[in-house]
């Protein structure tokens, strides 16, 4: 289980709490979200938790620092998420050798597809990063061979043609099981992680039988945005994410 | 180095599926001959090439003679890509059309070609440019259009235009974007560019006809910056016609309140190619500002961020007050009433003429008409007790 959260949502001091408590409660991977004003591949919860973040004050540096901080009391595998002009405006050189000193493992960049790697892929592995790129339903099975070659860590697959948290979890099911098939067959070295309208436990153990993983995103964001900043709001959420793994216990 | 497929894998195939058809039609007589016959029987190309007398013997330098863009159907240059966009979409055989606007004039242009060849559509404009440009929202209804409203962000066209990837990234399959300047991934900035190179073509002829010789000076305003692109265009070799382009300065391109993207911004990657960008140091996108709804952008075509490194283009910004000025001085002049984007070109000839000579010639792409603004321009003039 993949979780999904926006650096500096929903305050900058909270991040480094929920990253070791989703730990503790059963994620196996974090992918902190690296806000931009500009998300073009988000639906309107990513949309909104990336404004707070960016209000909030967040920075690169800061991000940097959070993973530092989670990393003196855990060995979860981090992967920073975001679009690339915050990357390119800090420096890709410096991005790479920063984040990899900090301790994240590798990177999602949904606007940086095969054709852009160049951009930051040499740098990104000499630093010693992964690289993970995406597939989705409209993609070749030529294009899902090359993404498998290129890819290191997983192969992100998107459920569905949208953005993110745009469907509910009954579509997904309906139309992802062939999809899968057909990446599975295609992509053969890496393992393969599926996200996009994953919201609870039905719709991830329907998955976890056929990929490799689930990344759950928008609807952890819901969740947070529902309970922030009631007492115990942690509480829930870290609840749900139990939920979201194990089901009723 | 500019330019680029900066777009999520989703709509890889849909631009390697564009590339290929636009490749083909290219070279396809039977889709240039449509393409040209609506340009001329619909749009009314060529447009006309007006000597601007007054305006001349205002400066009393150059002479001035202005590109009328401005009675294009619709009212800009905007439908000369709307049209071609709209035949390709028709060609691919999608029936869906989705478009981002500013001013409204694309949004219009793309309504008025849906219509035309009943296709359904629906524009994504900011709440802000709703309420700035109502006139043009009511237009694209009446030609039955949907429009929606953009509330996120800056609420203006950056906003629309996110806005409608989104609209495509989900409804990819049956949806043509039609996008309204030379921004946005690869092939779309190129082949905005040579649907507009119409602009320049004409222009050349009409001033070898008249002048029997090149201009000396072209002038057209930019925001994404289409109607620039395809005016230079086919001067572009010819090294002794010197091209500006003018960006809309806001309050001024030391203030935060700008949109001179090429004078003050940096290269960087929004709306899937890398060119020029107004960001902070973080790299998130800044919030542009100009008077005029359709320069309201903290980007640029890929290939003015080329033209401006390479100097063979010099880029300026002019305030919105510069611009207003110059509404009224063209209006009073030359019985024009110019849209204010198209004013941001005209304000320049202040600077510009006092160093030019009697026997040169300057040109000024006259983008579109000012009827879209009237409630902007009264007000402003309103304000200043000069209506
Ligand atoms: C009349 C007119 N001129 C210019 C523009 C700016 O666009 P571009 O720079 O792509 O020509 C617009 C955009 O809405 C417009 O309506």
């Amino acid at each position: 289980m993949s979780l999904f959260i926006t650096a500096g949502y929903p305050d900058l001091d909270s991040t480094v709490d929920l990253i070791l408590g989703f730990d503790k409660n059963g994620a196996d991977i974090i992918e902190l979200g690296m806000p931009f004003s500009d998300p073009l591949a988000d639906g309107p919860t990513i949309q909104y938790s990336s404004n707070v973040a960016i209000s909030n004050g967040i920075t690169m540096k800061r991000i940097f620092e959070i993973v530092r901080e989670v990393r003196k009391t855990s060995e979860i595998p981090i992967i920073l998420m975001g679009y690339i002009n915050p990357i390119y405006k800090y420096g890709v050189n410096s991005f790479c050798n920063d984040a990899i000193e900090s301790g994240v493992d590798g990177l999602i960049i949904p606007d940086t597809p095969p054709e852009e790697s160049s951009i930051i892929a040499v740098e990104a592995k000499k630093a010693g990063l992964e690289m993970i790129y995406l597939v989705a339903p409209n993609t070749s099975d030529r294009r899902m061979q090359l993404v498998d070659d290129l890819s290191s860590g997983f192969v992100y697959c998107v459920s569905v043609t949208g953005v993110t948290g745009a469907r509910s979890g009954d579509e997904v099911a309906h139309s992802v099981g062939k999809f899968i098939e057909r990446v599975k067959t295609n992509v053969t070295k890496n393992p393969i992680l599926v996200g996009f309208g994953i919201k609870n436990h039905e719709d991830a153990k329907r998955i976890a039988q056929k990929a490799d993983g689930y990344i759950v995103g928008s609807a952890l964001i819901e969740t947070i945005r529902n309970h922030y900043p009631n007492k115990d709001w942690k509480v829930h959420v870290f609840n749900f994410v139990k939920k979201l793994k194990f089901g009723n216990l | 180095m500019y330019g680029g497929k900066f777009v999520p894998e989703i709509l890889i195939p849909a631009l390697e599926e564009l590339e290929e058809a636009y490749h083909q039609v290219q070279s396809d007589p039977l889709f240039q001959k449509e393409y040209h016959d609506l340009l001329r029987e619909y749009v009314g190309r060529p447009t006309k090439l007006t000597l601007a007398n007054r305006l001349t013997d205002h400066y009393g330098r150059a002479k001035i003679y202005l590109k009328r863009e401005d009675l294009c159907h619709t009212g800009a240059h905007k439908i000369n890509n709307a049209i071609g966009q709209l035949l390709l979409a028709k060609r691919m055989g999608k029936s869906r059309i989705i478009a981002e606007t500013g001013a409204g004039q694309h949004g219009v242009a793309t309504a008025t070609a849906c219509a035309k060849f009943g296709f359904e559509c629906v524009i994504y404009m900011g709440a802000e440019d709703m309420e700035r440009q109502r006139l043009n929202v009511d237009r694209m209804r009446l030609l039955g259009a949907e429009v929606r409203s953009v509330e996120s962000g800056s609420k203006t066209l950056k906003d629309a235009t996110n806005e409608a990837i989104r609209d495509w990234v989900t409804n990819v399959e049956n949806t043509f974007y039609i996008i309204g300047s030379v921004v946005g991934p690869h092939p779309y900035p190129m082949m905005t560019r040579n649907f507009h190179r119409v602009i320049g073509e004409e222009t050349m002829e009409q001033l070898r006809y008249s002048e029997g010789e090149l201009p000396d000076y072209l002038i057209a305003c930019v925001g994404g910056g289409s109607n620039a692109i395809g005016f230079f265009y086919p001067f572009i070799e010819n090294e002794n016609v010197k091209m500006i382009g003018i960006e809309a300065a806001g309050l001024g391109a030391d203030t935060d309140q700008t949109a001179a993207t090429l004078s003050i911004g940096t290269p960087g990657i929004l709306h899937g190619s890398m060119s020029y960008l107004l960001h902070n140091e973080e790299g998130q996108i800044q919030l542009a500002h100009s008077i005029s709804a359709g320069l309201d952008y903290p980007g640029v075509g890929p290939e003015h961020s080329y033209l401006h490194d390479t100097k063979r283009v010099h880029y300026y910004g002019i305030t919105d007050r510069e611009a207003m000025d110059a509404v009224r001085l063209v209006s009073e002049k030359e019985g024009i009433i110019p849209a204010i984007e198209t004013a941001h070109a005209f304000a320049y000839l202040e600077k510009l003429m006092p160093l030019t000579q009697r026997d040169e010639i300057v040109v000024v792409n006259c983008s579109g008409r000012g009827d879209k603004d009237m409630e902007t321009i009264s007000r402003w003039f309103h304000e200043n007790q000069k209506l």
